[in-house]
């Protein structure tokens, strides 16, 4: 039955790993660039949320009303300026300011809101929970995370199949320049791109806050790393293939957890690499890596 | 590269000493200069000044060299990586990882740790196998980020074996000799490890692997599609690296005595490797010697504040990958025409390449 | 810049001394074109000749390293593909590059994107190319070649362009298809969009086009209506040979100062062609930049 239990908490922890990959997922569809500041961003939605709350003093839970747009915003200006002029010199160059970035990021928060670890303080809601049978307890916040998890990409789906700026969105990730031929300015797409993926981004950067303690290295030491597994694990191309991976690692690491504590990030790790030997395009894509 | 630098191209696969055909007709192509001759005695000088420099200063500074010579050593693999195999890793931390804890197994089992350098530096290198097999398959992104997935694995594992201090970190044992002399010692060995490693570095560089490296570095695709062995000569580079980075990991185990696998598996070793590369110019011997001397300037007068150098470092390092690509060394070389360590070649006009030079080049 | 078309009228789409490098290969030489407006030219030429490099220019997807385009007298030589389009160009790319993942409709939908009013609406290019109604909701990827050539063609007119660039729009496909493509171009014409097109099948150029252009090694070596050049002009134009052979099947059809290694050239001359003369290039007055008779 704890079998049982590490595999349903590892279902719901896999929600938090989804939304975090689905950013991560997007850029790279759209603009071939995987973004190591990822993970970083995140944590800076975090702290941002953590000042909203603390000069607004509005509950944690409704602080993405403010930081999501917030984030939003940044996103398209960061793409318009420097990730711009990095991609105009190549990937390589995309992926080295990015990792600039998250370096600069991490530093930045150690240097102005210090080391210590923090937490959004979502009240008694951390530890509610309901249990079914004896074994099996479900936090609240758990499934919340879970059900938004759900909620955007669904959403995502839905704006990227159904809206015009969706549409224009899919186009530039097929064929860039097709695009510009078709009257497409593909900078602007790339920043609605972005926008969205850090709309996201701050959204899980928000739920991992609430969802245990965050420290300025938590970006990089773990964060990036899951949401890049997930979208390995599940797939390319498909935002169900990052839920179905987000999930994946999420039991994997309960699973391990399960097994001995130190073995929890290992066991997603371990899961990760055999993908990549065996099923190198992830679970649900049929498309190659590029 | 230089204006210069572009004709190269045109004689590629020459021999530097056949004037080339087709476009470059009428020319005389050399590999080297005068910049270039004075440099490599200057180098023979500065090695011979390095070496004797434990007799002469105390060992805080041969201590402070110790650290420029690893970081060093470090760069210049990731330069040769990224910046001529087109592999831009974010994990070589893994193997200064790996190369430090092999260096610690060995002594534990009492070898000296001088010589289990070479041992550990091998063993890094049999390690990169295996994940070159993992890792070939991916581009960019992918590789990047995968191998940082793989030094974190390799740091979850050394965390698990009790008998090398879990988490909690291990001393390194065998290191008997007195303080003065362990210095020496440690400096000794730094220097030399470095100077190999630029001198392997070079030597691969202008060999003909060379020519498909820098035909890779200029243009990927292009040299796949005229039939360059690029999957061969990437998997050369990357366990050469792994090399590099096996090594520079044992004397930083030897330079550290004692290592917790945070740090020695620390995303802050390629972070180094990286900006100093960017820095002093990406795609040049002779960027991450420039680099790491700025590097290490500025680690010595920020680094009362580490956050703020690594900052400074980050920002810097950004606005030179994109509105300054080639970096110090790239301004400095287009500038004045200089090449220290020449690896392709010079075209001048018929006539005009001094006598000199034509004796020296003819040789093989 | 009076270059005139044949007819006298003003152009609507002008390219003057137009030169492209694709790095340190030249691959337009001083290229000069002028085409009014509701006309169909043709640019012919081997392959490698230049032809895509000149519609891929003129659509904004390569900056020329000198010269001008002009479109209904408005310079529009650094404007951005994107809007060039919302100016009234579009480009038919070669191997039709339709958006894989999106369905007819939506590839449709995506040309639309400048929002240029006019009388291509969906319904229209709909009305157009009867069978893609009924499949609109299939993705382009699962559509045959003749039929993505098509919905390519529709993208680009539902942008309402003033000027459609056709590149190869017969490559790969069945000549069966490339008919049924090619009898939808004089409905185009008549509805007034002037169409510059490329095209490698020279008889198919010939039969559509009111004004063709031979482009050589990057060079315009011949132009003029179909009825008034003969076929040994087009052949020593298209392949670059010359009466005056020297023997070796280019010599002095090469122009000055271009290396002899002209590769597409290579399938060879059968014989040796009359020089064409130079009241034959009787094509825009442009031509007349150049000597008439050099460059054959």
């Amino acid at each position: 039955m704890t079998w049982v239990n590490a595999v349903i908490q590892g279902v719901m922890l896999g929600g938090l790993y989804a939304l975090f990959a689905c950013g991560l997922s997007l850029m790279f569809g759209v603009m071939k660039v995987i973004n190591l500041a990822h993970g970083d961003l995140a944590m800076v939605a975090a702290y941002i949320a953590l000042g909203v709350v603390t000069i607004t003093h509005v509950p944690a839970i409704w602080s993405f009303v403010l930081v999501v747009p917030i984030f939003a915003a940044l996103g398209y200006v960061l793409q318009r300026t420097l990730l711009q002029a990095s991609l105009n010199r190549g990937v390589i160059t995309t992926l080295l300011v990015t990792f600039g970035l998250s370096v600069v990021i991490e530093n930045a928060l150690q240097q102005f809101l210090s080391a210590n670890s923090r937490e959004l303080n979502i009240g008694s809601l951390v530890s509610d929970s309901f249990s079914i049978g004896s074994q099996i307890t479900i936090a609240y916040l758990d499934l919340i995370i879970l059900v938004v998890a759900v909620a955007v990409l669904l959403g995502l789906q839905y704006f990227l199949s159904s809206s015009r700026s969706g549409r224009m969105i899919r186009a530039v990730a097929d064929d860039r320049e097709a695009a510009q031929l078709a009257g497409i300015d593909y900078r602007h797409v790339f920043g609605i791109a972005t926008a969205i993926a850090f709309g996201t981004v701050a959204l899980a950067g928000l739920a991992y806050g609430m969802y245990t303690q965050f420290d300025p290295t938590t970006g990089t030491t773990a964060l990036l790393l899951y949401a890049f597994e997930a979208v390995v694990i599940g797939g390319l191309g498909s935002l169900w293939g990052t839920l179905a991976g987000g999930i994946l690692l999420g039991v994997a690491q309960q699973v391990g957890a399960q097994y001995h504590a130190a073995d929890q990030v290992l066991a997603g790790q371990l899961l990760f690499l055999i993908i990549l030997v065996l099923r190198p395009q992830g679970i649900t894509s049929r498309r190659e890596l590029a | 590269m230089s204006a210069v630098g572009q004709d190269t191209q045109a004689a590629g696969g020459q021999h530097p000493r056949v004037a080339a055909r087709g476009p470059a007709a009428g020319r005389v192509v050399t590999r080297s200069r005068r910049s270039a001759l004075w440099a490599g005695l200057a180098a023979v000088v500065a090695i011979a000044i390095l070496g004797y420099l434990p007799y002469l200063v105390f060992s805080d500074t041969t201590g402070l060299m110790v650290q420029f010579f690893q970081l060093l050593i470090m760069a210049s693999m990731w330069n040769l990586l990224a910046g001529y195999a087109g592999l831009v890793s974010v994990g070589h931390q893994a193997f200064i990882g790996l190369g430090a804890y092999f260096v610690v197994l060995l002594a534990m089992h009492g070898l000296s740790p001088f010589t289990a350098i070479p041992i550990a530096t091998a063993a890094a290198g049999v390690v990169g196998l295996p994940v070159w097999w993992l890792v070939s398959r991916l581009r960019s992104g992918y590789f990047a980020i995968t191998m940082w997935v793989i030094a974190s694995v390799c740091m979850l594992i050394i965390i698990q074996i009790s008998s090398l201090g879990s988490g909690t970190g291990i001393a390194l044992s065998g290191l008997t000799q007195s303080p003065t002399l362990l210095a020496a010692d440690t400096y000794w060995a730094t220097l030399a490890v470095a100077v190999l490693a630029i001198a392997g570095i070079y030597a691969l560089l202008r060999s003909r692997l060379g020519l498909a490296l820098t035909a890779i570095r200029d243009d990927e695709a292009g040299a796949k599609s005229i039939g360059g062995r690029v999957g061969s000569v990437q998997r050369l580079v990357f366990l050469v690296t792994a090399l590099g980075c096996g090594a520079a990991g044992a004397l930083y185990a030897i330079s550290q005595q004692f290592i917790v696998p945070t740090a020695a598996f620390d995303v802050s070793f390629t972070a180094e490797m990286i900006f100093i590369t960017i820095i002093g110019g990406i795609g040049t011997i002779e960027g991450p010697i420039i680099g790491t001397i700025v590097f290490f300037i500025l680690q010595q007068t920020l680094s009362a504040d580490g956050t703020w150098y690594w900052i400074v470092l980050g920002l810097v390092a950004i606005a030179v990958a994109i509105w300054a690509p080639r970096g110090i060394w790239g301004l400095v070389s287009e500038k004045f025409g200089i090449r220290l360590f020449p690896v392709g070649y010079y075209v001048w006009p018929a006539g005009e390449q001094p006598r000199r030079l034509l004796a020296r080049s003819a040789r093989p | 810049m009076t270059a005139a078309g044949t007819t006298g009228a003003s152009p609507l789409l002008e390219v003057a001394g137009l030169s492209v490098h694709h790095g340190q290969l030249q691959a337009l030489h001083d290229v000069s074109i002028a085409v009014p407006a509701g006309q169909v030219h043709a640019m012919i030429g081997a392959n490698g000749a230049g032809k895509s490099t000149l519609l891929r220019t003129i659509a904004g997807l390569h900056a020329p390293t000198a010269g001008s385009i002009r479109l209904d007298g408005r310079d529009i030589t650094g404007l951005r593909p994107e809007r060039r389009v919302a100016a009234g160009i579009a480009l038919v790319p070669e191997g039709r590059r339709l958006f894989p993942s999106l369905s007819v409709e939506e590839n449709l939908l995506i040309g639309a994107s400048s929002r240029r009013t006019g009388e291509w609406s969906i319904d229209a290019i709909y009305d157009l190319f009867g069978w893609m109604r009924d499949r609109r909701r299939q993705r382009a990827a699962q559509l045959s070649g003749g039929e993505q050539q098509a919905v390519a063609i529709g993208r680009a007119l539902a942008a309402n362009p003033r000027v459609l660039l056709l590149d190869e729009l017969s490559l790969g496909l069945a000549p069966v298809v490339v008919r049924r493509i090619y009898a939808t171009l004089p409905q185009l014409a008549a509805s007034g969009m002037t169409i510059l097109l490329v095209e490698q099948d020279v008889s198919q150029a010939l039969a559509v086009a009111s004004h063709v252009h031979c482009l050589l090694e990057g060079r315009v070596t011949l132009a003029g209506p179909p009825a008034r050049l003969t076929g040994a002009q087009i052949e020593a134009a298209y392949f670059g040979v010359s009466a005056a052979s020297n023997g070796n099947g280019y010599g002095n059809g090469s122009p000055p100062g271009t290396p002899a290694s002209a590769g597409p050239a290579s399938a060879g001359p059968a014989s040796a062609s009359p020089a064409i003369s130079g009241p034959a290039i009787s094509g825009p007055a442009r031509q007349a930049d150049q000597p008439p008779g050099v460059h054959l």
